[in-house]
């Protein structure tokens, strides 16, 4: 490998501050956007298990925080929220996954613009500084839910959180401005850094996901910035654009979040779902099933995306005859998810498939993700969603299409591009018992609360025992609290895994899945530069167990003739 | 399209080439379509109070200074054509392009400031951001915008600052277009703006 020498020679030029500090080079930046979500992901979950457990045990002290009154309880879930979907999620599916794959699946040295990539992720830190800091500051952090629905957060009287609200708006508005800065980055460098002979369509679908979830953050986010800065003119300025009692709309808000809310949800879905798709193929050794109908029906979920937002505000008190069609887009969107699905599916049948961590994760979140996009259908619904809507029913399902895309398939995805990250190979045993810990505990957690939705239990209640209506829905609230505190402990064999392969692993090869993408054609982990030579791209990304092969395997380079290219 | 491969890394790609640097044309009107999309929030905002406001502008509110503003638009729309003009001039004459950038940046100054001063006599007047939604509109659609132009003479002060200390290589050109594109669209974007805003 004589081509990786050269470029050996070229990372010993950086100094420590440059190489992995203020770093230019995707793979350093994709794993700091790594260890900045895995840390706010702990601090998520442990907020999750302390407001489950008040509402397990309503008025007990809450252990590390002590008794917690309806003002704490808010602020957790609005906090755990805001961390789970901003701070966590995109981070991981966009900042770690976006950031490590796209330059080495298309063949480029590194992103388009490095030293924009560099300033996206310090914005996004800066934001994680400033919405953490709101929990110390005089009148707490934020306690008007994830939405930030006005009226509620639009006076420091209703709230008694002036600072706390302002900093949740401000950390946001950087969250956004670092991931505006990526999602330019992900697209240019698609556009215009691909190999020689890498086609659009012979893309990996991980970087078809990518993008497309980048395009709609980037054509949905702007009016949310827009509400977002009115919110804060509300707050700060004494104007009054979301206040009824001098002529604004609170609607308004509603109307802009949810018009970014919903292409969110894909925002991060789809990138988890690449993740899932550059997997199965993998394990499975069978070439994707309908790879270019994959690809149409992410297009086509993505337009839908931008006009679904009002099935939101089923219950806002908007015109009936504004509900129905979208309602009906909201039940056509399923469709090319469902699609989607299956492909994934199919995928599978007759593969000779081996459930390594990767694969098992991968499949775990595809089952789960199921049971969200079925409930998700009825949710979607204007009428029984009258009924559903603000219960413990739309919790289970948002975690039951969140949790699959953003664990199931982030652990998936950290499982399979560790070797490639960090040059070590992680326990397979340990990455197991992970597996089947988080599988039994996420499901354990979230199916009793699909039945106290049902039994008509209201979300965002603090204490089960506030209403004689809710008592009897208590003893479910244990289960899903303990099984909750079952998952955060579930995570340590993940640590302990994480920790100890990247110190006592054994080394990883170039290509340990035998996969055929290009990331696996060079060393792990790649050198600064990626690769000595612009490797040229013959075929599409999932030629596996093709007929009259010598391996298994086909990759991206390998030539029309001959045998595949040795590792 | 494509033509055969000769195998990986074979044959004529042997010299190693560092990597390529992005387009910045791509990125800026990636940029655009985003910014698109908050002027849009924005004027969707302005459209959904009016319609809520029984009259508008209101009673005993100032009225908006069509007329000086239209005036003042004059120099925005003017430093469009100087941009271009600057384009122009980037291969044959490196000095006479820095001087229209000079020129383009110092039109939209002249833009801030006389925007600046409206502001000042509107609020003389008593129309507050706080005294109803037609104030809360009017500054920030029109203070999100001048914000936009605000950025954007600072960036081509920076460019021509780069022209004056040295030549611009090739590459860099793509950079100045891409400073040129996003000029355009604060420039394109305040007609709109002024028409919704001063004229309904
Ligand atoms: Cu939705």
């Amino acid at each position: 490998m004589a081509q990786v020498a050269v470029a050996h020679a070229a990372e010993h030029e950086l100094g420590f501050w440059r190489k992995y500090v203020f770093a230019t080079d995707h793979k350093v930046i994709a794993k700091q956007y790594l260890w900045a979500a895995l840390l706010m992901a702990l601090i998520g979950g442990l907020m999750a298990a302390m407001f489950r457990w008040q509402l397990a045990w309503p008025d007990a002290s809450v252990p590390g925080w002590g008794p917690m009154g309806p003002q704490d309880y808010m602020v957790m879930v609005t906090m755990h929220g805001t961390i789970m979907v901003f701070f966590v999620a995109m981070p991981i599916l966009l900042g770690a996954f976006g950031n490590l794959v796209i330059p080495l699946m298309i063949g480029a040295g590194d992103m388009a613009f490095p030293r924009l990539n560099m300033a996206s992720f310090w914005v996004f830190l800066v934001g994680c500084v400033v919405l953490l800091a709101s929990l110390v500051v005089p009148g707490g952090a934020s306690p008007a839910g994830w939405t930030g629905y006005p009226p509620l957060s639009d006076k420091v009287e209703f709230t008694g959180s002036f600072w706390g609200i302002n900093l949740w708006i401000l950390g946001l508005a950087l969250e956004f401005v670092g991931f505006l800065l990526g999602g330019i980055n992900f697209l240019t460098t698609v556009v215009t850094l691909r190999t020689r002979g890498m086609t659009m369509w012979r893309l990996p679908l991980i970087v078809w996901q990518e993008i497309a979830a980048v395009a709609i953050f980037l054509l949905s986010v702007g009016p949310l910035v827009a509400g977002a800065i009115m919110l804060l003119l509300d707050r700060v300025a004494g104007t009054a654009f979301f206040l009824p009692h001098r002529g604004g709309d609170p609607l308004l808000w509603q109307h802009l979040f949810w018009f970014f809310g919903h292409p969110e949800v894909y925002v991060i879905a789809l990138p988890g779902f690449g993740i899932m798709q550059e997997i199965l193929p993998v394990f499975a050794r069978k070439p994707t099933f309908g790879y270019r109908t994959i690809i149409w029906c992410t297009v086509v979920a993505c337009f839908l995306s931008l006009i679904v937002w009002a099935h939101h505000m089923y219950v806002s008190g908007i015109d009936p005859r504004l509900a129905t069609p979208f309602s009906i887009a909201t039940i056509a969107i399923s469709i090319p998810f469902a699609i989607m699905i299956f492909a994934m599916i199919a995928t599978l049948w007759r593969g000779s498939i081996s459930f390594e961590t990767p694969m098992l994760f991968s499949l775990g979140g595809l089952v789960t993700f199921l049971l969200g996009g079925v409930t998700g259908i009825f949710l979607g619904s204007d009428t029984a969603d009258i009924y559903l809507h603000d219960s413990y029913f739309v919790v289970a399902h948002f975690h039951y299409t969140l949790f699959p895309v953003v664990f199931f398939a982030g652990f998936a995805g950290i499982y399979y591009w560790y070797p490639k990250m960090f040059g070590k190979l992680m326990s397979e045993t340990l990455g197991r018992v992970h597996f089947v810990l988080t599988f039994i505990f996420f499901n354990a957690a979230f199916i009793p609360l699909f039945m106290v939705g049902l039994a008509g239990g209201p979300r965002r209640i603090y204490s089960p025992m506030a209403y004689d209506l809710l008592k009897p829905l208590q003893p479910l609230h244990v289960v899903a609290t303990v099984a909750t505190i079952g998952l955060v402990l579930g995570q340590l064999p993940f640590i302990v895994n994480f920790v100890m392969s990247m110190l006592w692993g054994e080394k990883a090869a170039a290509n340990p899945w035998h996969a055929n993408t290009l990331e696996w054609t060079v060393d792990s982990p790649p050198p600064h530069g990626n690769f000595a030579h612009p490797p040229v791209v013959t075929r599409g990304p999932y030629d596996y167990s093709m007929p009259g092969a010598k391996d298994d395997w086909y990759p991206q380079t390998a030539p029309f003739s001959g045998q595949p290219q040795e590792t | 399209m494509y033509e055969k491969p000769i195998g990986l890394n074979g044959g004529r790609y042997a010299e190693a080439e560092s990597p390529k640097p992005g387009d910045p044309v791509v990125g800026v009107l990636i940029f655009l379509a985003s910014e698109t999309m908050f002027f849009a929030g924005l004027v969707t905002a302005f459209l959904v109070s009016r319609a809520a406001s029984l009259d508008w502008p209101p009673l005993g509110q100032p009225r908006l200074p069509v007329l000086a503003t239209a005036f003042n638009s004059a120099f925005l729309l003017a430093s469009g054509f100087t941009m271009w003009r600057a384009l122009q001039d980037r291969r044959c004459d490196q000095a006479n392009f820095q001087r229209w950038v000079a020129v383009t940046a110092g039109l939209g100054a002249i833009f801030l400031a006389l925007q600046g001063v409206e502001w000042i006599r509107l609020l003389r007047f008593g129309l507050k951001a706080s005294s109803g939604l037609y104030g809360a509109t009017f500054y920030t659609i029109v203070g999100a915008h001048a914000l936009h132009v605000a950025a954007a003479v600072a960036v081509l002060l920076l460019v021509a600052l780069r022209a004056r200390q040295r030549h611009l290589a090739d590459p860099a050109w793509r950079g100045v277009t891409a400073c040129a594109i996003y000029w355009w669209f604060v420039v394109g974007l305040w007609p709109i703006l002024y028409a919704l805003v001063y004229l309904s």
